[in-house]
């Protein structure tokens, strides 16, 4: 820690910025409850949203050069105290999380006022601001006892919002109780994992961790708890054996929470996979170089193919997004296991790009359940011509998932592309095409669906208000923005790429 | 790096071997009972385990609790055990029972949506809806999972 012997003490507001992006969304969750009303607190929960968006943008502006900021909690210097550490990695995930949850929770009034009783309103928004405080605290904490503390509180929140579902289908509280076991499961496994470090260290700041296990070298408990971790994390990542709570939770929870769930917390957990397998320990620790690419690797390409073939035979298009989210997840890891740089460029792109693609997509679902009562295709059909606003958004996503050029996913989906073949795993950049193929297929279910039949049956004329068309609106718009500038997205996943293969001379 | 299983190895390692054991079988529990219930008893067995993972590395043999004398004169021959393991863990069973308490309201609501909290039973229930909703809505693939 030579480089931050300095004693840091923040003094100026800007230099406070860091644990205000946690705390804005931390004291305006209690704040909900106390007030206790309903307007009020929609209102407390969007303006604290869109503050902590302004911080995540002043952040990012700071960081995106490649710089590091570290801020020593109550002026506790690491490794003894709590460190948050923003570089360009996190700054960008922040960033995600902070755009998506502004976004969300306007269309989150109109959409919660049909699918959750109003009593339940306010405590809704407490639950919603917390699970965005933990997503947050995840990602800037460069501790890693915090990473478990703020995993748990947003995981928490989650089961609670997605038990909210239940109003509509009772079946959300089994997929709630299921994503609990294994989620908490997945918390305590990391824990283990931790403490197993925390053995061969003596420390818990991340990058002090980096630097000793560095300098041991590899031994069996740090495999082992390589091994928990990722097991741990994968749970929440959801990678592919391990998805099994992922369909039902996105399927039942309220269309705002899958929206804002699936763009985010997958995401953010992505982010912790990272962070552990590139800042704390070394891509050049070979069991980890292994494990990557004989265990991660396959699994990855498994996700991308049997995802997509069960997503093509679903009858209802929410859950057909969730095993699509699957399939997706596995072009993540497939760019983190090729352990280059545009691989990983190209994972953080594409998480970034997935968010906002599966968000358009799970707002238009939210705004056909509102309309017709259910999302199963022989209920939406036809209804391009009765929501043509909704079904052209909801055409602009599929596109950007399925990858055409002109969209965000093409990018990302390109430099995966790139990114194999730069390294010579050309059958993999062919399976890569091949399984966008199999996304073409259950896109083109839903646009036929939507387009080339009739209305069936008698429609409930209640048209997807304003406040939800808005929201659904700017996030397709940037799926077209973000597949044409593409700089600012490339340059973020970049320099967040250059960071993370640093390794400790990233976190440092 | 051979481990021999010298009796000095195996009963100096007696809190990691109970923890192994209380982890396998909190996760088993969890795994193969169908009650609801069970399940979250198994979890807290699961968690605890951890703890005592946690308390057993914090400790040094012949350490003494970490609390400085009145007088803070502090003598050097007396060795402390580590206390931040404690603290995390502190951390930890707030979580705990955090989760136990969240799991326990689900199972209450589970029982009054579907008046059963055996898995059995509920899988016969769900897989009862989802026949409807193939009827009514065309078949579809996966199932509960």
């Amino acid at each position: 820690m030579a480089v931050d012997a300095t004693q840091h003490v923040a003094m100026t507001f800007t230099e406070h910025l860091p644990v205000l992006q946690v705390l804005v969304t931390f004291v305006a969750a209690p704040l909900v409850v106390l007030l206790g009303s309903r307007q009020l607190s929609w209102l407390i929960a969007f303006v604290a949203s869109a503050v902590s968006f302004v911080i995540a943008i002043f952040l990012l502006m700071q960081v995106i050069d490649g710089s590091v900021i570290s801020y020593h909690i109550g002026g506790w210097a690491p490794p003894l105290g709590i460190e948050y550490r923003v570089d360009a990695t996190n700054a960008f995930v922040i960033l995600l999380v902070t755009a998506i949850s502004t976004i969300v929770l306007p269309y989150a009034r109109e959409s919660i006022k049909d699918e959750i009783p109003a009593k339940h309103h306010t405590l809704f928004y407490a639950a919603f601001l917390l699970c965005i405080t933990g997503l947050l605290g995840v990602a800037i904490t460069g501790d890693a006892f915090n990473v478990f503390v703020f995993l748990e509180i947003s995981s928490l929140s989650t089961y609670v919002l997605i038990a909210q579902g239940s109003y509509r289908d009772k079946r959300a509280l089994t997929a709630a109780y299921d994503y609990l076991i294994m989620g908490t499961i997945g918390a305590t496994f990391f824990v283990i994992g931790l403490g197993m470090l925390y053995m061969v260290t003596g420390t818990l700041n991340m990058a002090d961790i980096a630097e000793r296990i560095a300098d041991q070298g590899s031994n069996r408990t740090v495999r082992a708890a390589f091994g928990f971790i990722v097991v741990g994390i994968g749970l929440k990542v959801a990678i592919y054996p391990l998805h099994l709570w992922l369909p039902n939770a996105y399927t039942f929870a309220p269309s705002a929470v899958t929206v804002f769930l699936a763009a985010t917390a997958t995401k953010v957990a992505v982010y912790i996979l990272l962070r552990f397998t590139f800042s704390v320990f070394q891509p050049a620790f070979l069991f980890e170089v292994n494990t990557l690419e004989y265990i991660i690797l396959p699994f990855a390409i498994v996700a991308m193919f049997a995802a997509s073939f069960i997503a093509i035979f679903q009858n209802d298009f929410k859950r057909m997004l969730a095993y699509s989210s699957i399939a997706q997840i596995g072009y993540m890891l497939l760019g983190i296991s090729l352990l280059t740089e545009t691989g990983l460029t190209a994972a953080i792109a594409h998480l970034f790009n997935h968010g906002i693609t599966k968000a358009v997509l799970f707002m238009g679902v939210g705004a056909l359940v509102l309309k017709t009562g259910g999302s199963f295709y022989n209920r939406i059909e036809g209804m391009g011509k009765i929501m043509p606003w909704t079904s052209a958004a909801i055409v602009i996503g599929g596109l950007s998932l399925i990858g055409v050029p002109g969209t965000a996913g093409f990018i990302s989906k390109w430099l995966l592309v790139e990114a194999s073949i730069e390294k010579g795993w050309w059958p993999v950049s062919v399976l890569i095409v091949l399984s966008s193929l199999l996304a073409v297929i259950y896109v083109w279910r839903v646009i036929e669906t939507l387009y080339l039949k009739a209305p069936e049956g008698p429609v409930l004329q209640k048209a997807a208000p304003l406040s939800m068309l808005i929201p659904l609106w700017i996030a397709a718009l940037a799926c077209i923005w973000f597949g044409f500038a593409t700089d600012i997205t490339l340059s973020a996943s970049r320099s967040a790429a250059q960071g993370l293969l640093a390794g400790t001379a990233g976190m440092m | 790096m051979g481990i021999d299983f010298t009796w000095e190895y195996v009963v100096g390692h007696f809190n990691y071997w109970l923890f192994s054991v209380l982890m396998m079988t909190g996760l088993y529990i969890v795994v193969a009972k169908g009650n609801l219930v069970k399940k979250i008893v198994g979890l807290n067995i699961f968690q605890t385990s951890v703890f005592m993972l946690y308390i057993s590395m914090g400790k040094i043999s012949g350490g003494t609790a970490p609390i400085f004398p009145l007088d803070m004169e502090i003598d050097p021959d007396v060795v402390y055990s580590n206390p931040l393991p404690h603290v995390l863990i502190l951390t930890a069973i707030v979580v705990g029972v955090a989760t136990t308490s969240l799991g326990l309201a689900l199972i209450v609501r589970i029982r009054e949506e579907y008046n059963t909290i055996e898995e059995d039973d509920l899988l016969l229930i769900e897989q009862a809806i989802v026949n409807t909703e193939n009827a009514l809505h065309g078949k579809s693939m996966g199932g509960r999972a």
